[in-house]
């Protein structure tokens, strides 16, 4: 294996939230980016408790108050997504210019708007990262089958989680292979034209889709052999006790408590 | 994974103990798209035999391998403990015969190795208590005890395949067949592979082209090519045999 870091997030710990069940977890982990979506446009006291609690949570998870906030930048370009939002709304204008054929008007509350939507996906992320390093993926596939997610699902997470990672060794591998054969002599015009590489590119993909699906023809063969007859079974080994309950009633209720409150003085 | 606890099966075991483990008579098989792979083969294993087989590539040891539990079905006789290969005796045979593929990563297929060593159990059907029991007790005849917890992909190559060994050990087969177990493991790892089949009290099949380790471990060696078993006998004479090796392909240790 070759870079397994590339998609584990996990880190090893035996802080209380590591300690926690995965199934609390999930739920409200579903239950805060819930909350952050509900919370009114430009809110700021509502978004800032949340981001605490986040901040605090760092804590437990004994990862360094700002673990989190380092790695959630990331996913910050996807929040541009939202940009059109500040053009799309009705109100006063800020601001107006013209962009090709389009004549675009800013407005206060698209504005307003625009950065609700960017905080809120920031915080949801930070939330995200915090249940992947403080859970171990099998664990989380755990949990999703014990909330009764759809059978079928929960086996392709399961196995796309698996093979992610041959996956990826297969792509690393086939583009050494080209670029260990990407050779250019001195005066020679090297890489050949755009239409060629594109070529190439798409043949790598057709290669690399050949190889997945026959190797899933072989892992079927190694299911059927082990004795695979239509589902998957696992033992059940996730029980929630009495700490577990009084964690995600109490998670609950905070988060309740914070949507009444952010609503009686907003 | 999925969660189903259901009904009992009774552990499967060979009913008439004289019957050889596996009988192959007149079998043939071709690919749907016409290509032949087995042609008109017979092959009889007993109880506790250790057999190699080698041959070159495509000749047919895995396609050969494939029908012993059932995944590939060709024309002819083919009964695993006196059971013929049919629809219904499936389950059964599947728990008899233990295949273990070329390609450990093909095997391993669960997030943690104490789910994939459980995979064989728990669709047996047995209860929670005995499929704990039987994890510990395969991966402690692979030597991988405490190993339950670790995801496999972070495992090296030959721990792999000791994990994928005991995936179907933890199913107590009647036979192990194990398809080129020692390909592409460094000479340690290649070391500890042939202790650990030599030390297994088990009849074992073993595709391979590893004749050092045929020599070392094997009293019995079949011979295949293009679909045919060409020879079958002592290992020590067959071996000897540089004519018959060359005509194979195969070199003499």
């Amino acid at each position: 294996m070759i870079h397994n870091n590339l998609f584990d997030r996990y880190l090893v710990g035996e802080s209380p939230l590591h300690r926690l069940s995965p199934i609390v977890k999930v739920v409200l982990t579903i239950l805060f980016i819930l909350s952050n979506a509900l919370l009114p446009d430009g809110h700021w006291l509502g978004f800032g408790i949340s981001w605490l609690v986040i901040l605090l949570l760092n804590l437990i998870g004994e990862l360094g108050w700002s673990f989190t906030l380092k790695r959630s930048f990331i996913a910050l370009p996807f929040a541009l997504a939202a940009i059109t939002a500040i053009f799309a709304l009705p109100g006063e204008t800020l601001a107006s210019f013209d962009f090709l054929s389009l004549h675009l008007v800013a407005t206060d509350v698209g504005l307003l708007r625009f950065f609700s939507i960017v905080i809120r996906s920031w915080l949801s992320v930070q939330v995200a990262i915090l249940l992947v390093t403080t859970t171990q993926f099998p664990d989380l596939i755990h949990a999703l089958e014990h909330l009764r997610l759809p059978r079928l699902l929960v086996t392709v997470i399961a196995f796309l989680y698996r093979y992610i990672f041959v996956l990826s060794d297969e792509v690393l591998r086939l583009l050494r292979a080209r670029q260990a054969r990407s050779a250019s002599l001195p005066n020679l015009r090297s890489g050949g034209s755009v239409l060629w590489r594109a070529r190439i590119a798409g043949n790598m993909v057709g290669q690399l889709f050949l190889r997945s699906y026959e190797r899933s023809d072989r892992i079927y063969n190694a299911m059927l052999a082990r004795g695979y007859q239509g589902h998957l079974r696992t033992l059940n080994r996730h029980t929630m006790h009495s700490r577990d309950w009084l964690i995600l009633i109490s998670g609950i209720a905070l988060l309740l408590i914070l949507q009444i409150f952010t609503r009686l003085i907003g | 994974m999925p969660i189903t606890h259901d009904t009992t099966v009774p552990e499967p075991q060979i009913l008439d103990e004289t019957q050889p483990v596996i009988a192959i008579e007149n079998l043939n098989f071709s690919y749907p798209d016409g290509h032949e792979a087995l042609y008109d083969l017979s092959l009889e294993i007993k109880k506790g035999e250790k057999i190699a087989l080698v041959g070159p590539n495509g000749a047919g040891k895995s396609t050969l391998m494939l029908h012993l539990n059932g995944i590939l079905s060709g024309a002819g006789e083919l009964r695993v403990g006196g059971l013929p290969l049919k629809k219904e005796n499936l389950p059964v045979i599947r728990a008899l015969v233990g295949l273990v593929f070329q390609n450990p990563d093909d095997q391993l297929f669960s997030p943690t190795v104490f789910e994939d060593v459980a995979f064989g159990p728990l669709h047996m059907g047995l209860p929670e208590d005995q499929v704990i029991s039987r994890v510990e007790e395969a991966l402690a005849q692979v030597n991988m005890s405490g190993f339950e917890k670790r995801l496999s992909h972070h495992l090296s190559t030959g721990q792999k395949k000791r994990i994928a060994i005991a995936t179907v050990l933890s199913m107590r087969p009647q036979v192990l067949v194990l398809d080129e177990p020692s390909a592409g493991l460094d000479p340690r790892a290649r070391r500890a592979l042939i202790e650990l089949l030599r030390d297994l009290p088990i009849t074992m099949l073993v595709s391979t082209h590893d004749l050092r380790m045929v020599s070392e471990l094997f009293p019995r060696m079949v011979i295949m090519d293009n679909g045919r078993i060409v020879s079958d006998g002592e290992t020590s004479a067959l071996l000897a045999d540089e004519a018959l090796l060359k005509e194979h392909g195969l070199e003499k240790p």
